[in-house]
């Protein structure tokens, strides 16, 4: 569901071969970021993303990976970055949450399951490799801000988990 | 109000988030094990992103042009108006836990009430922050009830911390004569209205953890007038070191 976007058809492909730093798999536009991109007169472009975490340290080379590529298009862009509305997982697409699985990182569950697991509670995030639920929380906080770290009890693999953010 | 008040405002803020950040940052490859070592260096960077956030609106707000980084970097001392809490030093781990579950819990309240503010951008922050501060509550509590109830040694060693860090709680509710300019403009918090579910909240999670809530009723204050304890000196010759050196370095 990635509500409220306002990108332009001309730019839309573009901005979606525009791959998330540190979740490469993942493109901008799967993961919700860009939330405005609109063609000015002039081949002008503006473009407003908005942060996962206010920390991310992706975000600068988002806005210069964005510059870059629409600058090879011949368009003249400008990056804005945007608080309001906050960032939240229900805007990745379900594209995005398949690309993350394929990945190895499990996607962000509703939030109720989200909370159990992340309580340590009830075992409910399927394994991103094997599919069992009998996942246990390693810890709250993994290789990002956006993300915890499990561990698959069947497989025994530790795999990490993108935390619902709503 | 004017734009200083705003300003003056928002240094009270943020310089907690900041400096705390700064602070847990120095953990970054000293943690006590690798999941701890992540998650504190996780925290210290949403604290320095909120951080940005506020300090890019007072270069905004500024009648100098002014970055987010001078504001960060080149103040001095007495501008900086941290609680004197997250000056606080890495005494041992459960100084680090103690010291940042009374500043989140504190945190997590004045951010709620920071969502109702008349200012957009205020608001627009405290949305944003408020869904990292309760992953940073849950981890600090967690932690602080695994040490009190836990051995024999990490009790003693929590109920010390408690102990000792008891005594700046009470800063964080100060209400200076600018917070109270913002804050009657409809702009601010008035922290005081929140202080008793406060000390609630983390009376009953110190009893949880089988620790003593400390009865001690002297308090120290300072920060937010810009007179810090003795750690602070060296957080920033730590911290502005690279800017001072080196002028208007680019990283």
């Amino acid at each position: 569901m990635t509500q409220d976007v306002d990108i332009d058809t001309e730019l839309h492909e573009i901005l979606k071969s525009v791959p998330d730093p540190e979740i490469p798999v993942l493109s901008i536009i799967d993961l919700g970021v860009v939330r405005s991109a609109k063609v000015l007169p002039n081949k002008e472009v503006k473009v407003e993303i908005t942060p996962t975490y206010s920390g991310c340290p992706a975000m600068d080379v988002i806005g210069d990976d964005i510059k870059t590529e629409l600058s090879k298009h011949g368009y003249i862009p400008e990056v804005k970055l945007i608080l309001s509305p906050a960032w939240t997982t229900d805007w990745m697409t379900d594209e995005g949450k398949k690309a993350l699985k394929d990945y190895g990182i499990a996607p962000p569950m509703d939030a109720t399951s989200d909370k159990d697991a992340l309580l340590g509670n009830k075992r409910v995030i399927p394994c991103p490799q094997c599919e069992s639920k009998n996942t246990r929380l390693v810890s709250q906080f993994a290789s990002t801000a956006c993300k915890a770290m499990f561990k698959c009890e069947d497989c025994e693999e530790t795999f990490d988990y993108f935390k619902c953010l709503i | 109000m004017t734009n200083e008040n705003l300003i003056q405002y928002i240094y009270g803020i943020a310089d907690n988030s900041l400096i705390l950040g700064q602070r847990i940052s120095e953990l970054c490859g000293h943690g006590p094990t690798l999941e701890t070592d992540i998650a504190m260096t996780n925290m210290a960077l949403d604290l320095l992103g909120q951080t940005r956030s506020y300090f890019q609106y007072v270069a905004e707000l500024s009648p100098k042009a002014i970055t987010e980084d001078d504001v960060a970097f080149l103040r001095t001392e007495r501008e900086y108006k941290n609680v004197l809490l997250v000056e606080q030093p890495n005494t041992d781990f459960a100084y680090i836990i103690v010291r940042q579950y009374f500043f989140d819990v504190f945190h997590f309240m004045f951010l709620k009430a920071l969502e109702n503010s008349k200012n957009i951008n205020f608001q627009a922050i405290a949305k944003k922050s408020l869904k990292e501060v309760s992953y940073h509550k849950r981890f600090s509590g967690d932690w602080l009830k695994r040490l009190g109830d836990g051995t024999e040694e990490s009790k003693q060693k929590a109920q010390k911390a408690v102990n000792d860090l008891w005594a700046y709680t009470d800063e964080l509710f100060h209400m200076t004569e600018n917070d109270k300019v913002v804050a009657e403009a409809g702009y601010g918090v008035d922290t005081t209205s929140f202080k008793d579910e406060y000390y609630a909240v983390i009376t009953a999670l110190l009893q949880e953890a089988t620790l003593d809530v400390p009865e001690t009723k002297y308090f120290q204050k300072g920060g937010k007038h810009g007179i810090h304890t003795e750690y602070m000196g060296y957080i920033l010759s730590d911290m502005q070191y690279m800017q001072r050196t080196y002028p208007d370095m680019k990283w």
